[in-house]
């Protein structure tokens, strides 16, 4: 029961993107179209899952008891997820070709998505356990898909309508984000 | 004399010109997050102008030791290790904002204007001037997070850094995330506005 609190605070209450405005990057760049924002959370929800796993075995396992976790832990959590995106690029390229094709350009973009890394330090200042922070990585990556999704959608649409000039481009698609990001404080209080 | 118009042009230019708030749309996570008040905006416009400006220092000292197919994980080390200098000072002695900036000290590190201009600028230019864009760049991120968190802090908690001008609470709105995307949303179209109307 409390794993499916977690999971629903962190897609819903607590979303990544429009409540704690992380992955904002991705988040506008790759949002204009449904099947590429579908990609992109596939692979970020791999992504940090897998990453917040390993950092978190890191950190527990080497940083800690040598005492280097109050200074390398930003360099060792940034080459470990910038490693891990080469790894898993590597090894689905090999395993499936179909999913690597689905998936790959938007595999490299990940290293600089402030979300991993972000959510990797969030669990450890948290201190939750092994198995918490898994599945604290696991829901906020899908609730990062789903702000993906949902706003790929709204854009879709938002091509179709004309725009004030001035207001083309990146400033409809911050304020849409803002009203969807209202929208969203409507779940305070769910968990 | 050409030499110094050229500095001046190469600092001025990520005031507005190429500013990497509004014009570029980088690194907008700490933009968008750390703007709710005037003080945070400043604090994290400063600690990103420190990092930007130090790597493109070091990078550009090293961009002929550095093998052109590992750059990018050599740049990431660099400014990881600036940023952890920057983290620790800010925890060192100035421990009320390292409380509000919480992990986005830590995620300078992702800031896309770091690598950005590491990459672009930093690797191909000479010292000097690569200290002179990352200072250039760090302040007009400076300003843009500034100006953010005085238009928030004034819409939402009626203050301005820290001094209240209203009795009672602004409209909270604007100091919480969806407040942070609609005035960065405004100020991008004011701008786009008054950009076109000058052409």
């Amino acid at each position: 029961m409390e794993y499916i609190l977690l999971i629903i605070s962190t897609i819903l209450v607590n979303n990544i993107v429009f409540a704690q405005t992380l992955g904002i990057c991705p988040f506008l760049g790759v949002s204009s179209k449904i099947s590429s924002s579908l990609g992109m959370g596939a692979a970020v929800v791999f992504v940090i899952t897998l990453a917040t796993l390993i950092t978190y075995l890191i950190n527990m396992g080497i940083l800690i008891p040598l005492h280097l976790d109050g200074f390398l832990q930003t360099l060792v959590f940034i080459l470990v997820i910038a490693a891990l995106v080469q790894m898993v690029e590597i090894i689905l390229k090999k395993i499936s070709p179909s999913l690597y094709a689905a998936l790959g350009i938007f595999l490299p973009l990940i290293t600089t998505n402030c979300a991993v890394l972000g959510v990797a330090l969030l669990v450890i200042q948290k201190e939750y356990s092994l198995l918490q922070s898994v599945v604290y990585g696991f829901g906020t990556a899908v609730g990062f898909g789903l702000a993906l999704v949902i706003m790929a959608g709204i854009r879709e649409q938002l091509e179709l309508v004309s725009v004030p000039k001035g207001m083309k481009g990146s400033p409809i698609t911050l304020v849409t984000a803002g009203i969807l990001a209202l929208a969203f404080m409507g779940f305070a209080n769910l968990v | 004399m050409s030499a110094k118009i050229n500095q001046w042009q190469n600092f001025s230019k990520g005031l507005l010109k190429e500013s990497p708030t509004f014009s570029l749309i980088l690194g907008m996570c700490p933009t968008l997050a750390v703007t709710s008040s005037a003080q945070n905006g400043l604090g994290m416009g400063l600690a990103t102008t420190f990092v930007l400006t130090l790597s493109n220092a070091l990078i550009s000292a090293l961009k002929s030791q550095i093998p052109d197919k590992v750059r990018i994980p050599c740049f990431i080390v660099v400014i990881a290790a600036f940023t952890t200098i920057v983290d620790l000072l800010i925890q060192g002695y100035v421990p009320a904002l390292a409380a509000s900036l919480g992990v986005f000290i830590p995620l300078i590190v992702v800031n896309c204007i770091v690598l950005g201009r590491a990459e672009a600028f930093a690797s191909k230019n000479g010292v000097f001037s690569s200290i002179i864009d990352g200072l250039g760049m760090g302040l007009g991120f400076t300003f843009a997070l500034t100006l953010l968190g005085i238009i928030r802090e004034a819409l939402g908690a009626g203050a301005f850094f820290g001094h209240k001008f209203i009795d009672g609470d602004g409209i909270i709105v604007f100091i919480l995330a969806p407040g942070a995307f609609i005035v960065l949303g405004f100020l991008i179209a004011l701008i786009h506005y008054f950009s076109a109307k000058k052409h």
